[in-house]
């Protein structure tokens, strides 16, 4: 890890400071860390991945909106800007405070992120902020440039787009492009689903630090357990924890492109919970059902699926064809 | 008028037999009826029934439409029992900001019940038109099976049904004539749903598929429009090539309106002039969209179309300024433009020089996101629109930064607007030239535009823009705030000074109790009231619910967030009493 430092910012319900530091460039990121053995304790300081955007204090103005209490992850980026952050006269900032916040599960909006105030928004940047819905426009689509000459024509156009600069989002970028990325760039949009974005958390077994991923940029369990699978390979790679055991996370998918991670073959099963709180099994049910229902994501190890009783499920998967409707 | 004489006030039907009735100076039941039934208006048909008890009784006997603004102000047991004999149906559902990721998944405004009702109650609906409800599959073949005289079915960003559900209607609406599928959610499954349109079928005057993303089955689709003769609106989607248009052009050249599939694709002279030709065969076309994927060298194609244009949807087709100017050129007549601002001043410039006609502008953001030298439009843009285009009355403007000086000469040239809608992109961004607060700009707009019906804000500003606001905006119905105001006063101004307000959205800014409790009697003649990410307190939502049983006053609430802060409070007026269908996260308080 390069020059990023974990550090919990944000109080208890008790309504205790928030603090943070402030990027100039977004680059702030926010990962997951979280007990593998027990995801359902929501006592556990959980954050989501996710273009968080720092929340901030303005005591010039009564004017606060309530945010979200989230842990941040700062880069090195944000050690020289917070400086000059600091210094100006538009923003305050205060150390960041050790108190861990509640476990914010985020799974049943499909929203995600953090909000800013205006004032920090506008103070941070001059360009405008991935703030939750804003700006209001209802179309999900993806205007191809040709006429621009700067590069990211297809570029996801999206509230909690990824603007930042750090590897962890370009690889979010990169999968969300590489699932539309088949086809030719002009056509990109037309893979997509008309719906605004639908960000989950999603953890893995043994990786203390989790992830969100965004399903509306998916038509179906093929394309998602593949992001799912380049996501958990550069965690790996990138972070090193005490949780990872050296285990074998890399081979998720077979090497005819089909997702082991469905079909029961790899040591993990992707798993869901739904919106009544169950953990089921990822595959089941038609996409748009799954869609709907869906709060957040966990990779289990088979063992323990199996202990969840999920096995029989998982035995008759793998006996009967699989006939993915997109 | 002595109306008032003792009756029977329940009939059957309203053409009653005449020897039911009891002699009276009053006109015939059925004469009123009729009168009445000629009114076309809510509003008029609203103050008819207050007049009396007849009039009351010969106004719901003869509607034939009703429109419900929120499907939860009233039940559909309500509903039924007072209209007899409607025929269609329109409801909206979810809360406008539901589009902008502010309502969690499963709230609500699902339309089974209410078809479950109507079944029973008006077997004869021929009409339903949704916005911003959840529609399963299952509801819309329940809603083919259940109404054999259904004829139009729109759906407008509405989510929970796929394609399934349109094979449904498809298969057994046999009098339909309009499937209208507007930006809805919609699980796109297969391609096969419209040859579920049987051979015989030939009613359809509008079809509108062009949200879904995957291929159809074309074939199906041309044999539908050739069979089809009275198709007026046909809208495409993405898959449909330029040479699977011109055949569709061909066989429909009374089309009025027009969505294309994606205008890109190698054409060789051939089937340029033969789609050429198509368009200029398409004399009463009157509005145009789609435009997925353009190339600009085809655009010409259009021209001999443009001339009788009055609505031209481009807000997919990211043109630049000199490919819009020229076709601009050609549409005198547009009277509705829709773009992406590509097309930048200089294309904005094209359109106040070209469409002196023009009464609606909206300009979409290619790339909201953009950092640093981001382009677009500005205030020099729109300034350009206002001075070619004099009646402009509403507008939809994206764009980085405005100022105040700029926005007063755009209501100086258009005094006339009655919807003005600027998003400034940059929450909180002051005048750029001045650094400013945007306060004097919307104080322009309410002070200049005295028919000013809805309002949406945005930029820097503080109580002032609500102190306008309350004390100009005397016709205002809906306004929509985001990251403004100072403090409780800038709200209060605007429930005590705007008497026609009926919907108030607002989202991060600082208010609170104060704010939420002046409203008290204010909310009762509002639609609703939307409050996100302010500084309201549950303790303040208890206070409103129990001074006001009439309101429902709902919280939406998620997991782990401090439980004394309302993160999202919808408060709406009905009389159907509290939701018996809220999900967990919805709490009524």
């Amino acid at each position: 890890m390069q020059g990023v430092t974990i550090i919990p910012t944000g109080g208890s319900g008790g309504g205790s400071t928030m603090s943070s530091t402030l990027s100039k460039e977004d680059t702030n990121l926010v990962l997951s860390s979280e007990d593998s053995s027990c995801p359902e304790d929501s006592e556990l300081l959980e954050l989501g991945l996710g273009l968080c955007l720092s929340h901030h204090h303005k005591p010039a103005r009564k004017s606060h909106s309530h945010h979200h209490h989230h842990a941040r992850i700062l880069t090195a980026k944000d050690f020289p800007s917070s400086a000059s952050a600091s210094a100006s006269s538009s923003s305050s900032s205060s150390p960041p405070s050790s108190s861990l916040s509640r476990v914010n599960n985020n799974t049943t909006t499909s929203t995600s992120g953090t909000k800013r105030t205006a004032e920090s928004v506008a103070a941070a940047n001059n360009g405008p902020s991935p703030v939750v819905g804003w700006p209001p426009l209802r179309r999900p689509y993806r205007v191809n440039s040709f006429n621009h000459s700067k590069s990211p024509a297809t570029e996801v156009f999206n509230w909690n787009s990824e603007k930042s600069k750090s590897s962890e989002t370009d690889v979010l970028r990169k999968t969300a492009d590489n699932t539309n990325g088949n086809n030719n760039n002009i056509d990109t949009k037309e893979k997509r689903n008309f719906r605004s974005s639908l960000f989950v958390k999603v953890n893995m077994d043994g990786i203390a630090i989790g992830r969100k991923v965004d399903l509306s940029v998916h038509s179906s369990y093929e394309t998602l357990a593949q992001t799912l699978e380049d996501m958990f390979r550069e965690s790996t790679t990138a972070i090193t924890f005490n949780g990872s055991n050296g285990e074998d996370f890399g081979i998720l998918v077979g090497g005819d492109q089909h997702s082991k991670l469905l079909d029961g073959s790899s040591k993990f099963v992707l798993t869901y919970e739904d919106k009544d709180g169950d953990w089921m099994l990822v595959g089941d049910v038609p996409w748009g059902m799954f869609l709907s229902s869906v709060r957040r994501l966990r990779i289990m190890r088979t063992s323990e699926a199996n202990g969840n009783g999920l096995a029989p499920m998982l035995e008759e998967k793998n006996c009967r064809q699989k006939s993915k409707p997109i | 008028m002595e109306c008032c004489n003792k009756r029977r006030m329940m009939k059957e039907s309203p053409e009653s037999n005449f020897m039911n009735r009891r002699g009276s100076s009053c006109f015939p039941d059925e004469v009123l009826e009729r009168v009445i039934g000629m009114l076309k208006s809510r509003k008029d048909r609203s103050s008819v029934s207050l007049v009396c008890k007849e009039w009351y009784n010969a106004e719901r006997w003869s509607r034939r439409n009703v429109f419900i603004g929120n499907c939860y102000s009233v039940s559909p047991e309500i509903l039924t029992r007072r209209f007899p004999n409607i025929r269609s149906v329109t409801l909206k559902g979810k809360p406008r900001f539901s589009d902008f990721n502010l309502v969690p998944a499963n709230w609500g405004a699902d339309i089974h019940f209410w078809l479950v009702v109507f079944a029973k109650k008006y077997p004869f609906l021929e009409e339903l038109r949704l916005k911003r409800m959840t529609v399963t599959d299952e509801s819309l073949k329940f809603l083919a099976r259940s109404f054999p005289n259904f004829k139009a079915i729109s759906l407008q960003n509405c989510d929970g049904f796929s394609t399934d559900g349109l094979a449904a209607i498809a298969a057994d609406c046999k009098n339909l004539t309009e499937l209208d599928i507007q930006e809805n959610v919609i699980d796109d499954k297969n391609d096969n749903w419209l040859t579920c349109f049987p051979e015989s079928f030939t009613s359809l005057e509008v079809l509108n598929f062009s949200i879904l993303h995957n291929d159809v089955n074309f074939d199906a689709l041309e044999k539908l429009v050739t069979r089809c003769k009275s198709l007026k609106t046909l809208k495409l989607n993405k898959s449909i090539t330029l040479e699977q248009l011109q055949r569709l052009l061909f066989r429909a050249p009374q089309l009025c309106e027009l969505g294309t599939g994606s205008f890109s694709q190698e054409l060789t002279t051939q089937q340029y002039s033969e789609l050429e030709s198509a368009f200029s065969n398409c004399k009463n076309l009157n509005t145009l969209s789609g435009l997925w994927v353009v190339t600009p060298q085809y655009l010409p194609v259009l021209y001999p179309a443009c001339a009788n244009l009055t609505f031209l949807n481009f807000s997919y087709a990211p043109l630049d300024s000199d490919d819009i100017a020229k076709l601009l050129v050609h549409c005198a007549n547009i009277r509705r433009l829709w773009v992406v601002d590509t097309i930048e001043d200089k294309g904005l410039e094209a359109v106040g020089t070209h469409c002196p006609l023009l009464e609606e502008l909206r300009v979409f953001p290619a790339d909201p996101f953009a950092e640093g030298d981001a382009r677009g439009v500005t205030d020099s843009g729109f300034i350009a629109v206002s001075q070619g285009c004099r009646n402009l009355h509403y507008v939809l403007y994206f764009c980085r930064h405005m100022t105040n000086a700029a926005v007063a000469t755009v209501v100086q040239n258009c005094p006339d607007f009655t919807h003005f809608r600027l998003c400034i992109m940059n929450p909180g961004q002051p005048d750029y030239r001045t650094s400013e607060p945007m306060d004097e700009a919307f104080g322009a707009v309410v002070k200049t535009c005295s028919k000013l019906q809805r309002l949406a804000i945005s930029g820097l500003l503080t109580d002032l823009t609500f102190e306008y606001i309350g004390k100009y905006a005397k016709n205002l119905e809906t306004l929509s705030v985001a990251f403004a105001g100072s403090s409780d006063w800038g709200m209060q101004c605007v429930l005590e000074g705007c008497p026609k307000l009926r919907k108030l959205e607002i989202r991060d800014c600082p208010f609170g109790n104060a704010a939420l409790l002046s409203g008290l009697e204010k909310y009762e003649s509002m639609r609703s009231l939307w409050m996100s990410d302010c500084k309201v307190t549950m303790n303040g939502c208890r206070l409103l619910a129990k001074e006001m049983p009439r309101l429902n006053v709902e919280v939406i609430k998620e997991d782990g967030s401090d439980d004394s802060q309302a993160e999202r409070v919808y408060v709406y007026r009905s009389v159907a009493g509290p939701r018996r269908d809220a999900p967990s996260f919805v709490l009524t308080l």
